[in-house]
């Protein structure tokens, strides 16, 4: 069902001079098989669609690659620096991955903690600034940290990605204020990246106002993949038109919704 | 003289022929130039230049693609 909404215009989503038409983003990982993965990111409505760098199985003893399953005409593939702890090694994951020959996006990862998976801030931008340069857009993963986006920013990123909470954890939207600060702040997209477990929190996070989501375990690790990426898609969307209609003001106490004149004696 | 020598593949010793080049040894694993990138003591050997390159003794080449992640 299709409602036309006429007082509710959206802007246009670009990121890196690329208009993208969905603003939920999705990863690869984790799905317990290919064909499951692929009906997950057309039911989701993803448009872009995010990858990452490993070696080769050379023994052949399994087959790991995931461009038999993705459309490259389809999808708009954003490949990460996932696993990198330095910047030195998100710099050479991000020159590989360029060198695949798709785009010059990425999503940038630096990782200073491995049981909370956090970013280092300062090899972040460390590596932002040397992705930059190198003429990469660059989306970066970050904590929810004002300071840190700001600079993320400055340093020429195209996109910043607080985290709604930490990656893979399903605890939601931790930090509202956190994001829709960093939101309120930046002139480029703001995107979360990572912690959404279900339809709520990716509704509630659209509702802070920022550009769009990205996930990957709230699908994967749904029972039923598929159906949650519908559920997503529906969140996100929700989500954001609610932030443009505008929510009504919080108030202490009650106001009657019904008249109080005319009331029986 | 012996007609192998040994490098690092992907951190695996293995031993090559002596002269060949990244794209020989690409043919050696099965392996489709298209599917991979390539890397040579650290640095990147795009795909035109991957019959160019020879490989000597204790050089450590990388072979990545892209798999699933978030």
């Amino acid at each position: 069902m299709t409602i036309a909404v006429d007082t509710v215009r959206d802007t246009p989503f670009v990121v890196g001079g690329r208009t993208l038409h969905s603003r939920l983003m999705v990863g690869t990982g984790k799905y317990r098989d290919n064909e499951t993965m692929a009906r997950a990111i057309e039911a989701a409505g993803a448009e872009v669609v995010t990858v990452a760098v490993r070696r080769v199985d050379l023994d052949r003893s399994k087959e790991t690659g995931i461009l038999h399953h993705l459309d490259p005409n389809r999808y708009f593939l954003l490949a990460n620096t996932a696993g990198c702890f330095t910047a030195d090694d998100a710099v050479r994951y991000a020159r590989l991955a360029r060198e695949a020959g798709f785009n010059e996006f990425v999503k940038l990862e630096v990782i200073g903690d491995q049981e909370t998976l956090l970013p280092d801030v300062q090899g972040l931008l460390d590596a932002a600034r040397t992705l930059v340069k190198d003429g990469f857009k660059v989306l970066a993963y970050t904590n929810e940290d004002l300071v840190t986006a700001l600079r993320l920013e400055d340093a020429g990123c195209a996109a910043v990605m607080p985290l709604a909470s930490p990656i893979g954890s399903g605890l939601g939207l931790l930090n509202p204020y956190g994001v829709r600060t960093i939101k309120r702040r930046l002139t480029v997209p703001v995107v979360v990246d990572a912690g959404v477990g279900t339809a709520s929190d990716a509704c509630v996070t659209m509702e802070q106002g920022v550009d769009g989501i990205l996930m990957n375990t709230a699908l994967a690790a749904a029972r039923d993949p598929v159906g949650m990426a519908h559920a997503m898609r529906l969140a996100v969307e929700a989500g954001r038109t609610a932030y443009l209609a505008g929510r009504m003001p919080k108030r202490e106490v009650a106001v009657p919704s019904s008249p109080l004149e005319g009331m029986l004696d | 003289m012996n007609d192998s020598i040994d490098v690092m593949v992907n951190g695996e010793p293995r031993m090559v022929a002596r002269g060949a080049t990244l794209l020989e040894l690409l043919r050696s694993l099965e392996l489709d130039p298209r599917a991979v990138v390539v890397e040579h003591n650290r640095a990147i050997v795009r795909r035109p230049r991957l019959g160019d390159v020879t490989v000597a003794a204790g050089d450590a080449i990388e072979l990545v693609h892209f798999v699933g992640g978030g």
